[in-house]
């Protein structure tokens, strides 16, 4: 068990691909964190850069105070879970987990016993004399778990751990992986592209953009005070709203309606801004509201207990679209005139695409440290 | 075609079954055409084979084949030619041999070639495979004589073993090269992190899964040295270390005809290894996949 600590790390493929870029990034003992971002955006580098399969370019990587940087994976004291699993086909499930105590020279007897153990904690006792090819996708992922536990690394490193898993599946892995994190306690780091994985997994996440590091925080940190506009995007099972604002005379005029500016945003007059609100927080009405964005209703997408309402607003000249979360039984029709009010508090400023709107103190107080230890 | 007459309308009923036979007379005649023609092609590689089973129990064995006199006389004067029973030894020693080399290195060649990213790989490959089919044929005979001389090697199963295994381990290379292609590298990277050095990796888990491929280099790279003639009767100087396909070529009566008798039942020995050998890797070795890699 130790934290992780990357330093100025950079990868670069040679074919010229700048996967990783001078990224520093510590994670803290006993953490559970995510590493989220689109394809391509270097996050499964990362994880295999820590787990010594591809060796950094630049910068260093340090596992509790150990430097593992020029270390071979096998002496890191890291167990890796790989997306397919890559269970042994030609070894029994008992094989399978002790197979990392094989390699330690650990006797057969002992490491049958020692599989025997983390087979049981896992619910995988009537399963030992398998083959991966007769068990479900869920019990093969358990015996890559329990394969990973045996040999009592310092470091999990789980990569898209639920993604081969079907959906209703995916959530007991889910349910089932934090407890077990929780239970063991070993550091751990996942990759994923699935955003409410990550919210719902993680203990902090980095949300990950060609190679950089867009935002670290925990879940609540990065979904109510995304950093940037790409995070912004990224997070939520409904993107947030992202409209081009301009301030006129101390109101922050949105599609033509004038709003007040939120949370004493320090803004000066006449300058173009990126406004921000996540559909959750926005409310909708039939009826004329002051501070209001006045639009059509275009699309409404029905997501069980609520709606997504798509409106086109009726600004001047620069169309631009909202959308709004509205509860079951009051969903308008397509075509209807409504007012969409945002909610105190929950509006976002962006300029040049970075947040620029003060830290509620009262609301998210570890958001600050995390700002400030962003920069 | 029951449905098609009941659902018609009754005036026009002879119509369709009339067409239904029509049709169904030309599907058997086609049938029958296919069935003879098969029986044919049939017929015309089984001949020989039917010869190689009833000439060794023949009185008088001719080159055609033909109901026996039966006896066994035949295999009691085959065991009294002093070479044709320590020939097949022979001949396992340079198959097995030729085998194991040629199972080894192209097994650790193939790994490298499919893993590792060098500059002109496929190039290399090709030229190897056409280079190959130089090596043990006629064309570089003088030369390879000529450097077998040299290494003193005339005369020594293991210079034959060295030729043969130089003429077949880069289409071997080749073949196990698709089987290391086809595997997941999650499979040893997996075992990486667990702390495995590059030969355990290779000992536990790419021979087991590349086993199906290792058998068939083997049992193929077995059959090509038993059917070798040339190389084993330019380099083998007696007969005590000739292998059967060499031998076989000694078997003539004092007149200088072909011994139809002892050539028939030798054969019949001589093929018979090679085809238990089929039979037991397919069924021992088969060409199966465990799984476990969720796709």
């Amino acid at each position: 068990m130790s934290a992780i600590t990357m330093r100025a790390l950079t990868k670069v493929y040679p074919n010229g691909v700048r996967a990783l870029d001078a990224l520093d990034l510590e994670i803290t003992d006993g953490e559970f964190f995510a590493l989220l971002g689109p394809s391509g955006c270097g996050k499964t580098t990362l994880l295999r850069t820590i787990a010594g399969l591809e060796l950094a370019s630049g910068g260093s990587v340090h596992i509790g105070d150990r430097a593992v940087t020029q270390l071979p994976p096998g002496k890191r004291d890291v167990a890796m879970v790989f997306q397919d699993y890559a269970l042994f086909p030609h070894m029994t499930v008992r094989e399978n987990i002790a197979y990392p105590l094989r390699i330690k020279k650990v006797d057969r007897r002992a490491r049958g016993e020692k599989a025997a153990e983390t087979a049981d904690e896992l619910g995988l006792s009537a399963l030992l004399d398998r083959r991966p090819g007769q068990l479900s996708g869920g019990q093969q992922q358990r015996v890559a778990l329990a394969r990973a536990m045996a040999c009592h690394p310092q470091v999990f490193l789980l990569d898209e751990p639920l993604s081969n898993l079907d959906a209703r599946l995916r959530l007991e892995a889910r349910t089932f992986l934090k407890r077990l994190q929780r239970e063991l306690g070993v550091t751990t780091v996942f990759v994923t592209h699935d955003q409410a994985e990550a919210l719902a997994l993680a203990d902090r996440i980095a949300v990950m953009e060609g190679g950089r590091i867009r935002q670290v925080g925990t879940p609540t940190e990065v979904f109510r005070r995304p950093a940037n506009t790409f995070v912004a995007g990224f997070i939520g099972s409904t993107p947030m709203n992202l409209v081009d604002a301009e301030v006129r005379d101390g109101r922050l005029v949105v599609a033509g309606a004038p709003l007040p500016v939120p949370d004493d945003t320090p803004v000066t007059d006449g300058e173009k801004l990126v406004y921000g609100v996540r559909p959750e927080y926005l409310d909708y009405t039939a009826e004329a509201a002051p501070d209001a964005l006045h639009g059509q209703v275009v699309v409404v997408e029905n997501l069980g207990s609520f709606s997504l309402v798509s409106l086109d607003l009726t600004g001047d000249g620069d169309a631009a679209t909202i959308q709004v979360v509205v509860p079951e039984g009051r969903e308008p029709q397509p075509g209807d005139s409504g007012w969409v009010m945002p909610r105190p508090g929950r509006s976002l400023l962006y300029r040049d695409g970075e947040l620029v709107s003060p830290a509620a103190a009262p609301a998210v107080p570890a958001a600050r440290a995390a700002a400030a230890a962003e920069q | 075609m029951s449905t098609a007459t009941s659902t018609a309308p009754a005036p026009r009923r002879d119509a369709p079954a009339a067409e239904a036979s029509g049709i169904a007379v030309r599907h058997v005649l086609a049938r029958i055409g296919r069935y003879v023609f098969l029986c044919a092609v049939l017929g015309f590689f089984a001949l020989p084979l039917l010869w190689l089973a009833t000439a060794p129990f023949d009185d008088t064995p001719t080159i055609t084949a033909s109901l026996p006199q039966f006896t066994l006389d035949n295999f009691r004067a085959l065991l009294d030619n002093p070479y044709a029973l320590s020939s097949l030894l022979n001949s396992v020693y340079l198959a097995a041999g030729t085998a194991a080399l040629v199972v080894t290195f192209a097994a650790l060649a193939a790994y490298a070639l499919s893993r590792v990213r060098v500059p002109g790989r496929d190039a290399l490959l090709y030229g190897l495979l056409l280079l190959s089919s130089i090596v043990t044929g006629t064309a570089t005979m003088v030369p390879l004589f000529e450097l077998a001389f040299r290494l003193n090697l005339i005369d020594s199963r293991l210079g034959v073993i060295l030729i043969l295994s130089g003429g077949l381990l880069p289409a071997a290379i080749f073949i196990l090269k698709d089987f290391m292609d086809g595997t997941p590298t999650s499979y040893e990277e997996s075992a990486r992190v667990f702390g495995a050095s590059p030969l355990q990796i290779v000992r536990h888990i790419v021979v087991p899964l590349v086993r199906p491929g290792l058998a068939t280099v083997g049992v193929w790279a077995v059959a090509n040295v038993w059917g070798n003639f040339l190389v084993p009767f330019l380099l083998l100087r007696g007969p005590e270390k000739a292998p059967a396909a060499v031998i076989m070529y000694t078997l003539y009566t004092e007149g200088g005809q072909a011994d139809l008798r002892l050539l028939s039942t030798f054969s019949l020995l001589y093929s018979l290894p090679v085809a238990l050998m089929f039979v037991f890797v397919s069924s021992r070795y088969g060409f199966r996949f465990h799984g476990g890699i969720k796709r």
